[in-house]
């Protein structure tokens, strides 16, 4: 069971767009109330209502500050973080107890828990933080890609999605094949560069990040030409330009272009 | 990582009583009748006490017995295997040292080798994880084997030969801190890398993703003061090598000093065994921005 | 290779028994919600794929609804005060004896003197039921929340273009190409702006965030213009400048639709110095260029002129464009005149304002669709301008917040990106001119309902309500010479105004979803102080307080009769257009909440409660002629209502057979119908009415048909705002109507036809010394709501209060290092009003002078059936506690309102402090209260939620 597989059909995966997530957190509690109802326990709070609450999540989303090396202003990126449903899963094959597997048919990493003794190991082998073991069952929890809600058939067709990715409010979570080069997931990470995180760690991750677009650039419009002509020199010059450009205006027809 | 009591106690008991097995497979010493018994009564409650404190680490442990199954490629289920098969065939070589006074000299040898081969499956657990780049090195292994040999052949009355493995164990254990110390800087993963953002410019973190803790930074996000590591490392050499090596060496018969030379060990192998997990830093702190 | 032997798993398990469809209640976007029951329990919440606002997406705080409704902090049955105030002890009641109570209190006053109830609700969603049953009671005290929050985003844009951002309009998120957004946290309109941003990004779009700190939508903005607060008016109207300069304007769109042409007297000595010249039916005048000659602004045929002048009667009339470029051409607007002010390179203003006139001009493009102004012109295809625009509260909760407003709307119709392709749109029921609304009522007598309307626009000083005497006819002073523009009323100084007698004093503070002892309220201390203070007999000085909350907030343990309401899920609501609308610039839409759980508690939904207190006390609308109640509960009356005759509350499926679109007699089976639906109603606008629509006639008419309006409005666009000017001029002593001499200077800086900037935060208000105190406060402190959290009061919620359990101050960089903090530290943050000490935290993407938290994080102990350790009461805190409602005393006596002198919105972001390193660090963010008993009881320690099996 924890031999990986030598290749899956497909591999199912995610796409997140760190140029267009706005750190709303609606991927993290649409997760969570997916995932306390659905596949395995439900994902507990501890000290729900008290001094120390901490709870099992499937999907964090961080915060980072990053500070141009050419002096710029500091850029601030949100970064929504899950399982990546690597290739190379170490979280797999550490597992003593065969709970943890990669499916052949999707590639989707998923913990068996009626198999699962709660060692943690799997955890200590992820590179990402993408396992959290549940404080109150003591058995591993992590992202299933919504293994439940993508083949579901009690679902609409068009809700076979994760949850994390039907709730995204800005559109920055793709799911889809990233095996088939021809799925829109793979178009978007060819278009944009998509990246893996720990690439030294070589796991292979199946999910990839897309990086932010350059920010801040000044090189917009031809910073050669001067930003704006100025038509009026002085306050007083205006009456007389106006007079010219309401000429040119009133030439035209009534669905001409503005001011030129 | 966290540094947690049952593992310590776990791989510091456990990673003893193999050491004293297997000294005890290879008949050194080979004893016989009630003496055997109490030889073989400490390396058990060691080994079997150590491998039970490790199911406290467990958060389900009804499936535990499920760990047997995946050999293949889990260090942690080798280790079931090999510890089981160590304990039952230095069972019944001790069965025949105890009850029959006979030494089955080969049943001796192979149970040495499962022993110390439990122990080195023990190693791989930690050492087999890139995510945490000080345990990732062979030195995690011979550390672990050093550890138990030298452990074991106090434990098993080797006056001088304890000694000098005990020194040579401090010896490489020094020489590893220093080595280890830089590994996770030469391993190159960085806040930069773990969010591909270094492309960017410096990365720090600006608002973790949760105020309260979780799982992971309580499990693997572990901050060891530097002057606290300090002074544990000198108990983890004075009281784990030096101090023992120099009483077993002055007074090499003595029965009591051979019992607090192990105590004192003993302490010192707790206070390494502690560093060894503190100072331990997961690649996953890079993501709150600590290490 | 063979395939492992993989466990058996059930990818089709049953998702839910059911799913019913109603509408989130967790901030004003209103989104539509899927929730998922299993054996009548709710098992798992959803965006509705089909609703207009959400299109299937939803937020944390949507997602964690059931954490919400099944929160610990739940009332459970009415409550009557036993011990003192703010203590939190009471005992249980019936509710027959809570509302007798209530009925007592209510009616005495009724009789007696109805001004003596002030009743405001705070983050309501029924304004226009309450607002309604306000004036049936009498009283002229009633508002909402809205002049604590962002009236002058409102109040801006109604006077400037007959509607403002958020549930008012749009950006057109399909076409825009440059998307410029000014002051907004995570805040309106939150999921719809998510999915434009989305859409914007999607396109590869450029998006510009004008914002001091750098998180949230300014942390995906392509630029980041890391603005000082306070002063966005003149970074605005230096891209004015600019654009003026270089000739980048739309000509032809501010001749058609904006006052631009319009002739203004010019003579200064003129009692109409600065009004409009208009024809003898009172309509604004321009000058034809086709003829030369005057004409009425909406005359078949004519082609106003901006450079039109005009000698009449000896005066000179010249056109609104014209001062409009005179003003905006002065120097004094220059990049580089305003650049340090701002915080802004001038280099960064001048390439923004060239990217502006870049996108809107040359990246302009034309709709293949016809359509016919209001003066007859027919066009044959729509222009886009492809740049949008959107603020919120960064901009308004200054003193200069309105102007600001006002400026940037001038900015977008100078670029002709308003009603047009790729620019901004409204949403029905907008646009509506400022005169459609209507203007503030406050005549009250006993026993009879109030003469009009609380809230609306006054157009000119007589719309004021002032006594003869110059006194304030309402208890927060709306509608005065402090704030003549105060269309929402000022929440935040009810109780201030209450507690010290000023205007007068009052007998029964009722309030619903209102904080006011916590983070809803300036100078939170003190407000605890004015709820518990007594008078020289002993009582209390506001004498009877009356709240209704679904929680165990702060401010129920400052009741005396506490009124539990039920969770969002257990109530029927109507988000109407009579209210805040949840339309979109395509369609008009409405929706209900109906109960899709019942409650396990003995609450009641707050509206249902007012519809039996209103046949309690026998107010008209209530009760028929026999003295019969009308309407059995808040389901019926949003049913049965009619405002106007055949519009009602609710715009869909009206008339007997059910096919009413806006118009229509009541409907019995209406609420079937919505639920049918999915909770909502949608009445999509024809495609060639879609765009232009203050001026197309196609719109016009549709809205008439659809119920908006009672007959077709086209209007202009105010660039030039002439009731302002009617203020403005009664301070230069014209007019009946004069302003009391304090404020006569305010009133003429302020009331500035044409939008204007001056410093807000220790500038205009600020005490004689008001330079030394600048230098020593110098810092601007800001808050801003998580998206998680925002509107919602999330606290007691368990999933949404791990993501946000405490906050830190946010310093920049500059300040970080300057007093050498560390992670861990913390500060003691001073202003003219107080301190607080609270820990820090380092931000890079933060302008120089500005800190900031997040708001309402901080809560007092015992609150929210939190433990009192909870991080929230620890490590939490409120900037509330040294902003004052109060600017400090200016020696002259009076109470000056902290507040925008335009419109009373509360100047939350005016608040400037000095930074020190607290040394030690206490173990606790200061100031800490006495915590509260807790009515409800703590919550569980730990929860393993599900439903299911």
């Amino acid at each position: 069971m924890t031999e990986l597989p030598q290749s899956t059909e497909r591999s199912l995966g995610l796409v997140i767009d760190l140029d267009t997530c706005v750190g709303c957190h609606a991927c993290v509690i649409s997760c969570k109330g997916w995932n306390t109802e659905n596949y395995g326990v439900p994902l507990s709070d501890i000290d729900a209502y008290g001094g120390d609450p901490h709870g099992t999540f499937l999907n964090r989303v961080h915060a980072y500050e990053v500070q141009p090396r050419d002096g710029g202003p500091a850029q601030t990126v949100h970064f929504p973080k899950s399982c990546l449903h690597c290739e190379d899963a170490p979280c797999v094959t550490v597992c003593p107890t065969g709970a943890s597997y990669k499916r052949v048919e999707d590639g989707i990493v998923l913990v068996n828990e009626d198999a699962c003794m709660g060692c943690g190991l799997c955890a200590w082998a992820c590179p990402y933080g993408a396992r959290e073991l549940d404080q109150l069952a003591g058995v591993m929890k992590k992202c299933t890609l919504c293994v439940d809600r993508i083949y579901n058939e009690n679902l609409p067709e068009e809700d076979r999605i994760p949850s994390c990715v039907r709730t995204c409010p800005a559109g920055a979570r793709h799911f889809g094949d990233l095996s088939d080069p021809e799925s829109d997931v793979s178009k978007l990470v060819a278009e944009r560069g998509g990246m893996d995180l720990m690439p030294e760690q070589g796991t292979r991750p199946v999910n990839k990040y897309l990086p932010p677009r350059p920010r801040d650039r000044e090189d917009t419009i031809d910073i050669l030409a001067p930003f704006l002509d100025p038509v009026i020199e002085e306050p007083t010059g205006f009456l007389g330009w106006l007079d010219k450009a309401l000429g040119a205006v009133s030439g035209a027809n009534t669905d001409k272009k503005g001011a030129s | 990582m966290h540094p947690a009591p049952s593992v310590i106690l776990f791989s510091t008991l456990s990673g003893m009583g193999f050491g004293l097995l297997a000294w005890l497979g290879i008949a050194q010493p080979a004893v016989f009748g009630t003496t055997a018994f109490g030889y073989y009564f400490l390396a058990y409650a060691l080994a079997v006490g150590g491998l039970l404190a490790s199911t406290f680490h467990l958060g389900n442990a009804k499936n535990a017995i499920k760990a047997f199954s995946q050999w293949k490629t889990s260090w942690l289920s080798r280790e079931a295997w090999i510890s089981v098969l160590a304990l039952i065939v230095m069972g019944l070589y001790a069965s025949g040292e105890i009850f029959l006074n006979t030494s089955y000299v080969l049943l001796g040898y192979l149970g040495a080798a499962l022993s110390l081969t439990t122990v080195f499956t023990t190693s791989m657990i930690y050492a087999q994880l890139k995510t945490v780049p000080r345990w990732n090195h062979p030195t995690t292994t011979l550390l672990f084997l050093l550890y138990a040999v030298s452990g074991g052949a106090l434990l098993s009355g080797h006056a001088t030969l304890a000694a000098v493995l005990l020194l040579l164990t401090g010896a490489v254990q020094l020489f590893s801190w220093g080595m280890a110390d830089g590994r996770f800087a030469a391993r190159g993963s960085t806040i930069e890398t773990a969010t591909g953002l270094g492309f960017m410019g410096k990365v720090r973190q600006f608002e973790p993703p949760h105020t309260g803790t979780n799982y992971l930074l309580h499990e693997m996000v572990y901050v060891v003061g530097r002057k606290h590591a300090r002074t544990l490392r000198v108990l983890a050499i004075v009281a784990g090598s030096i101090v023992p090596a120099l009483l077993i060496a002055t007074w090499r018969t003595s029965l009591v000093v051979l019992a607090l030379a192990a105590v004192v060990h003993l302490l010192g192998l707790l206070a390494q065994r502690w560093l060894f997990f503190a100072e331990a830093e997961h690649v996953v702190g890079l993501y709150y921005d600590k290490r | 290779m063979n395939k492992p032997v993989q466990p058996m798993l059930d990818t089709s398990p049953r998702v839910s028994d059911e799913i019913r469809q109603t509408t989130c209640y967790m901030c004003a976007c209103r989104c539509g919600i899927n929730v998922h029951m299993k054996s009548g329990k709710v098992a798992y919440i959803e965006g509705n794929r089909n609703h207009p606002v959400n299109k299937g997406v939803l937020c944390a705080k949507g997602s964690s609804g059931i954490m919400q409704v099944n929160a610990p902090s739940r009332l459970k049955k009415p409550l009557k005060r036993v011990g003192p105030r703010g203590s939190g002890a009471f005992e249980e009641i019936e509710w027959d004896e809570a509302l007798e109570i209530a009925t007592g209190h209510l009616k005495r006053l009724r009789d007696e003197a109805p001004e003596k109830l002030a009743f405001f609700t705070g983050r309501d969603q029924s304004q226009s039921f309450t607002g309604f049953w306000a004036q049936a009671y009498g009283t002229p005290n009633y508002a909402a929340h809205g002049g604590f929050c962002s009236v002058n985003m409102a109040a801006g844009g109604i006077y400037t273009m007959g509607g403002a951002f958020w549930e008012f309009g749009q950006p057109d998120w399909d076409r825009a190409k440059l998307f410029m957004i000014f002051g907004v946290a995570e805040d309106h309109d939150s999921n719809p702006i998510k999915m434009g941003l989305g859409k914007l990004k999607a396109r590869g779009a450029k998006v510009i965030g004008v914002n001091p700190i750098r998180s949230g939508y300014n942390a995906v903005a392509d630029e980041w213009v890391g603005i000082t607060p306070g002063t966005d008016g003149l970074f605005i109207l230096s891209l004015a400048h600019e654009l003026l300069k270089a000739g980048k304007v739309d000509l032809d769109y501010l001749a058609r639709f904006t006052n631009a042409p319009v002739l203004v007297n010019n003579d200064p000595g003129s009692p109409e110095h600065g009004l409009f010249l208009r024809d003898r039916n009172g309509k604004p005048l321009v000058i034809d260029r086709k003829t030369g000659k005057q004409a009425a602004f909406d005359k078949k045929g004519i082609q106003p002129d901006l450079a039109g002048q005009l000698k009449k009667g000896g005066k000179t009339h010249r056109t609104v464009f014209q001062m409009l470029a005179e003003r905006y051409l002065s120097d004094a607007y220059a990049p580089e005149n305003v650049a340090e002010r701002c915080g802004v390179p001038a280099r960064q203003i001048r390439r923004i304002a060239a990217e502006l006139a870049h996108v809107a001009f040359e990246e302009a493009f034309e709709l293949p669709i016809e359509w016919t102004d209001f003066r007859g012109d027919k066009h044959k295809t729509m222009t886009g301008r492809p740049v949008a625009m959107h603020a919120m509260r960064g901009i308004s909760a200054h003193a200069n917040g309105f102007q600001t407003a006002r400026a940037l709307h001038v900015l977008q119709i100078l670029l002709g990106t308003v009603e047009v392709p790729g620019g901004f749109r409204f949403k029905p029921p907008y646009p509506k001119p400022v005169e459609g609304h209507p203007k503030p009522h406050a005549g009250h007598a006993p026993g009879k309902p109030l003469d009009g309307p609380h809230l609306g626009y006054p157009l000119e000083p007589a719309d004021l309500l002032i006594n003869e005497d110059g006194s304030a006819k309402r208890i927060d002073k709306a509608f005065t010479w402090e704030n003549p523009m105060s269309a929402h009323g000022l929440m935040h100084m009810v109780i201030s105004n209450a507690h010290a007698g000023d205007p007068y004093k009052i007998d029964t503070l009722f309030m619903f979803m209102a904080n006011m002892s916590w983070n809803s309220s300036m100078n939170v201390t003190g407000v605890m102080e004015m709820l518990t203070d007594k008078d020289e007999n002993g009582d209390y000085v506001i004498p009877n307080i009356i709240y209704s909350d679904a929680y165990a907030s702060e401010m129920v343990a400052y009741a005396d009769l506490v009124l539990p309401d039920t969770t969002y899920l257990e109530r029927h609501d109507c988000i109407s257009l009579l209210d805040r609308p949840i339309c979109e610039a395509d369609a008009m839409a409405d929706s209900i909440r109906w109960p899709v759980i019942e409650p396990d508690r003995d609450v009641r939904a707050f509206q249902s409660v007012l519809v039996d207190l209103g046949v309690r006390l026998g107010l008209p609308g209530f009760v028929d002629e026999d003295g019969k109640a009308v309407y059995k509960d808040y389901a019926d009356y949003i049913v049965n209502h009619q405002r106007r005759p055949g519009v009602g509350p609710l715009a869909g499926w009206r008339g007997k057979d059910g096919k009413g679109a806006g118009r229509g007699e009541p409907n019995p089976r209406q609420l079937e119908r919505y639920i049918e639906n999915g909770g909502f109603f949608i009445h999509h606008i024809p495609e060639h009415a879609a765009y232009y629509k203050p001026w197309n006639t196609a719109y016009q008419d549709w809205a008439v048909d659809s119920g908006l309006y009672d007959k077709p409005a086209p209007y202009l666009f105010q660039l030039y705002s002439e009731p302002l000017r009617k203020f403005q001029l009664a301070a230069e002593g014209h007019g009946a109507h004069q302003p009391p001499e304090h404020l006569r200077a305010q009133v003429q800086l302020v009331m500035d036809p044409l939008p204007v900037w001056y410093p807000s935060a220790g500038g205009l208000s600020s005490p004689p010394d008001g330079a030394s105190s600048s230098e020593e406060f110098p810092v601007h402190a800001l808050t801003q709501r998580p998206m998680a959290m925002y509107h919602s009061w999330g606290t007691q919620n368990a999933w949404l209060r791990q993501l946000h359990g405490r906050n830190p101050l946010y310093l920049p960089t500059k300040i970080w290092e300057q007093h050498g903090f560390k992670e861990g530290d913390f500060a003691r943050v001073t202003s003219p009003h107080g301190s607080i000490v609270v820990p820090v935290a380092h931000q890079g993407g933060l302008n120089d002078s500005t800190v900031w938290t997040w708001n309402a994080i901080g809560k007092r102990k015992g609150a929210w059936a939190l433990a009192d350790d909870a991080p929230e009461a620890t490590r939490g805190f409120l900037l509330n506690h040294i902003i004052h409602e109060l600017l400090p005393p200016k020696g002259d006596g009076l109470r000056w309102a902290n507040s925008d002198p335009v419109t009373g919105q509360a100047a939350w972001f005016d608040l400037k402090v000095k930074i020190e390193k607290a040394d030690p660090p206490p173990d606790e963010a200061q100031p800490q209260f006495a915590p509260i008993a807790s009515p409800v009881g703590r919550g569980p320690k730990n929860l393993a939620w599900k439903v299911g099996k």
